[in-house]
């Protein structure tokens, strides 16, 4: 097929903070340099920050360097960290661990709680200031190579095909966007970014990425419950000791908090749920006291990089590169990724502009990798390279290690611990695990997942092939079913995945694509690695408000 | 032959909106908002009579806040060749904007106006109507098919008991069903043409003055949740239950 094509200098994908700050810093340096540089940014939501899920407290520090004037910028900023509280739960109990015993990196000093949703359409504006072209509702699908197997661009994703692949009345085939480098910044488990990865073995030599399932609600509480600028981040219950993760509450301006749960999916138990350890941990007395009386406005799922520094993979190849979480710059141990994906942008970026500068294209951008290595990026995660090998030692044990580790060494300890396996390897058989019960919703504070899913605003043209890709149809019940119980049942937070029963008593899974969150997880946790999510026709999915 | 089209900016139908906790409207707040549906099937009809070659021109208006520029880009990317925006802050009720649009309509001097039947955000159906009445144009609502013959709109509006056709000499006014077409998507190229057609803003004063609020909301409520269902077992389970709610 003969596609129409359009050329740029630099093609970004992804609207998120590191390719939105890719994009400004391009921009920034071509008109200071007076060199004709155009940029793009494909973002596969409908709109920018409609897919954009995170906690989020912000450490302004990659800002800072960005857009210095940003204070005067009307940047959706007006909650500055007043107090920072770490709590240990058991079942009904709580325990405040005091800060002074915490260590640095667990400190949130001059952040800010926002939406990420919000700071990344703030983001755009300014991008667009700039004269970035900016395009939501395009999905880049698949990365075009030159002749010489260096890329060249991407190629976004038809539009008004029918659900048996054909062309349907509408139909508008995908365009070849070329740029002279491309930036890669899709975010946590990119399609493109797995594709890349094989593609040029930037992961040789390197620990595999592991991840967590973040699930997000937004509440809207009483006045007397709201205390805009306060952080309270939560280990232990609802979660074993055994299972990596932890919630948080990050009071916003305007009466809303954000609750959520990160469960590390590198769990063990096929029946564990995230969907409903979010669900019961609501239910915590510490939490109730926030969220009694409120009423709970949105609801999504997204999946985080928790690897750190030892899993970040080679980072450039010939005419592109990769940054933000689609690399993995996010910081385990603060659980903060959207400075380190925005520093990663901006460098990637200067990468660039030197090499266009010197008449370069489709080359690899060796400036960049060194970048990173000479950047407050690079020191930061490797202060941290531990946490996640300690924590797989179990909360209590890991989680004192590593403090002890940080407050006697910070950075410098003199060693490496080896890194976890991945995730989709850790997964017990059903007949050795034990059965999950969990408590019924109670429709006050914890909700069942039809409801949920309502409060994401999802749309997919049902009319269209299934972005959820079996490699093998076959597999779910022949593997997944008989031994793990089909687990997919309970990971996604969506219910996409059901296990129906034909009338002859035979199972067969049905996918309920339309209901996807595109949080990745099935992609990231499948036992056999059988799902390949795609992205679906572009600006489908969820419509996150401010989240 | 020139041909307008008025869209609306709304929210998205895809999202569940709220009411503000003070009921003063509708939290809006980071919400997506995107072209009425409607109103989309009216500049792809129009559209479609200019690349038939049977209108020259498609102008597509808006009235209402600066980031209604936004839907006019878009109803640009589906091909209408230049935008106007009528802005104002000011709550606009349906006949504010037919009044609006017949400013409009007074310097562009269109032969042929296409609205959306409605829009999805208030309902009201008025303004095709309203608009009509007010230059003294015949109007035809509701359209399912919709071609030009010798000069003449021909338009055919599904009823309950069958099909009416019209015909109707222009100018005249016109409002489109869902059925008319489905409007294409618009694609990267075009977008990026879109954002370099003209778009004029014009202030309701440099159009004969701002119209009169008209209507003013006191508060606004959502339906009442709907109570959870009952799975009955059988028929004369059902019977039971009816009987003892007292239905039966
Ligand atoms: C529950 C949770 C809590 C978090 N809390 C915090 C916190 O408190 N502080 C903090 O700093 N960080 C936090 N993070 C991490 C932070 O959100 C991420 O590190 C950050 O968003 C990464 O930015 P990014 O630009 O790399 O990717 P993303 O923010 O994921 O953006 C990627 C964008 O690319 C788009 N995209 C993806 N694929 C394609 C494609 N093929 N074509 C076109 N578009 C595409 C996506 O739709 C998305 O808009 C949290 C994350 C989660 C999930
Ligand atoms: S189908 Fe996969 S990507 Fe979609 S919501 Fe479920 S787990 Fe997440």
């Amino acid at each position: 097929m003969t596609r129409e094509s359009i050329e740029f200098d630099v093609v970004v994908v992804g609207g998120g903070p590191a390719g939105l700050a890719a994009a400004i810093r391009l921009r920034q340096l071509a008109q200071a340099q007076a060199l004709d540089l155009s940029v793009c940014v494909l973002e596969k939501a409908a709109e920018i920050g409609a897919h954009v899920l995170s906690g989020a407290v912000m450490d302004p520090r990659a800002l800072d360097e960005l857009l210095p004037e940003w204070r005067h910028a009307g940047a959706p900023f007006d909650a500055p960290v007043a107090d920072a509280h770490f709590l240990w739960l058991g079942a009904s109990r709580s325990l405040c661990l005091p800060t002074a015993l915490l260590p640095q990196c667990f400190h949130h000093d001059g952040g800010f709680v926002v939406s990420l949703g919000e700071v990344c359409r703030w983001l755009a504006q300014q991008a667009e200031a700039q004269g970035v072209e900016i395009f939501p509702g395009f999905a880049a699908i698949d990365v075009l190579f030159d002749a010489d197997g260096a890329v060249a661009g991407v190629i976004t994703g038809d539009a008004g095909r029918q659900a048996d692949g054909s062309a349907g009345p509408n139909f508008q085939p995908g365009i070849e966007v070329r740029g002279r480098y491309t930036i890669f910044a899709e975010g946590c488990r990119g399609p493109l970014g797995k594709r890349l990865m094989a593609q040029y073995r930037l992961r040789d030599g390197v620990a595999p990425q592991t991840y967590g399932l973040g699930i997000k609600e937004l509440w809207e509480v009483p006045a007397a419950q709201s205390h805009p600028g306060r952080v309270v981040h939560t280990c232990g219950w609802p979660l074993r000791a055994d299972t990596y993760g932890g919630g948080f509450v990050y009071h916003q301006s305007g009466g809303r908090v954000a609750v959520g749960l990160v469960v590390g999916l590198g769990y063990r138990n096929p029946y564990l749920s995230p969907f409903e350890e979010f669900q019961r941990f609501k239910t915590h007395p510490a939490l109730r006291g926030v969220l009694a009386g409120g009423r709970r406005v949105a609801f999504g799922a997204a999946s985080v990089v928790s690897g750190g520094i030892g899993a970040l993979p080679a980072l450039a190849f010939p005419g592109g590169v990769l940054v933000g979480d689609e690399a993995g710059f996010l910081n385990p141990a603060r659980s903060k990724g959207s400075h380190t994906a925005m520093k990663s942008g901006m460098l990637a970026a200067e990468a660039v502009v030197t090499a266009v500068q010197a008449g370069r294209h489709n080359d690899v951008l060796v400036e960049y990798p060194q970048a990173v290595c000479d950047s407050w990026l690079y020191r930061e995660l490797w202060g941290v390279r531990n946490f996640k090998s300690w924590l797989d030692k179990g909360l209590f044990v890991g989680g004192a290690l590593f403090g002890i580790e940080q407050k006697l060494f910070g950075a410098s300890a003199p060693w490496t611990l080896s890194p976890c396996p991945a995730d989709h390897l850790r997964l017990d058989k059903a007949s050795d695990s034990a059965a999950i019960v969990y408590p019924k919703p109670d429709g006050v504070l914890s909700f069942d997942r039809a409801s949920s899913v309502f409060l994401s605003n999802i749309r997919h043209d049902a009319q269209q092939p299934c972005h959820l890709r079996l490699k093998d149809p076959e597999l779910p019940i022949r593997v997944n079913l008989a031994e793990y119980d089909a687990p997919e049942q309970r990971y996604c937070p969506a219910g996409v995945y059901e296990i129906r029963h034909e009338a002859d008593g035979r199972a067969v899974l049905q996918i309920n694509a339309q209901n996807c969150l595109h949080c990745k997880t099935c992609d990231i946790k499948d036992p056999s690695q059988n799902i390949e999510w795609t992205p679906p026709e572009g600006g489908d999915g969820p419509s996150y408000p401010a989240m | 032959m020139k041909i307008l089209v008025p869209v609306k900016r709304v929210v998205d139908p895809c999202v569940a909106v709220r009411v503000k906790p003070d009921a003063s409207g509708i939290d809006a707040s980071g919400v997506r908002m995107s072209m009425n549906p409607f109103d989309e099937i009216a500049v792809e009809a129009a559209v479609r009579f200019r690349e038939a070659g049977v209108a020259a021109e498609v102008v597509a208006v808006s009235c209402g806040v600066p980031a209604s520029q936004e839907v006019l880009r878009t109803a640009m990317a589906i091909g209408a060749d230049r935008g106007i925006l009528v802005e104002t802050a000011n709550e606009l009720s349906p006949l504010a904007v037919a009044k609006l649009l017949k400013a409009v309509c007074a310097e562009e001097k269109p032969d042929l106006v296409i609205c959306g039947k409605q829009a999805v955000d208030d309902d009201a159906n008025q303004t095709g109507q309203m608009l009509a009445a007010l230059l003294g144009w015949p109007q035809a609502t509701f359209a399912s098919a919709l071609d030009i013959v010798d000069g003449r709109v021909c338009v055919t509006r599904d009823l309950d008991d069958g099909r009416e056709a019209l015909r109707l000499p222009m100018p005249a006014v016109v409002t489109t069903e869902l059925g008319l077409n489905e409007p294409r998507y618009a694609t990267l190229p075009n977008i990026m043409k879109a954002r370099k057609k003209p778009l004029r803003v014009v202030a309701p004063g440099e159009l004969g003055g701002e119209p009169s609020v008209g209507v003013m909301t006191i508060e606004w409520a959502e339906p009442p949740v709907r109570r959870a269902g009952v799975r009955v077992e059988s028929v004369t389970d059902l019977v039971d239950r009816l009987r003892a709610a007292k239905v039966l």
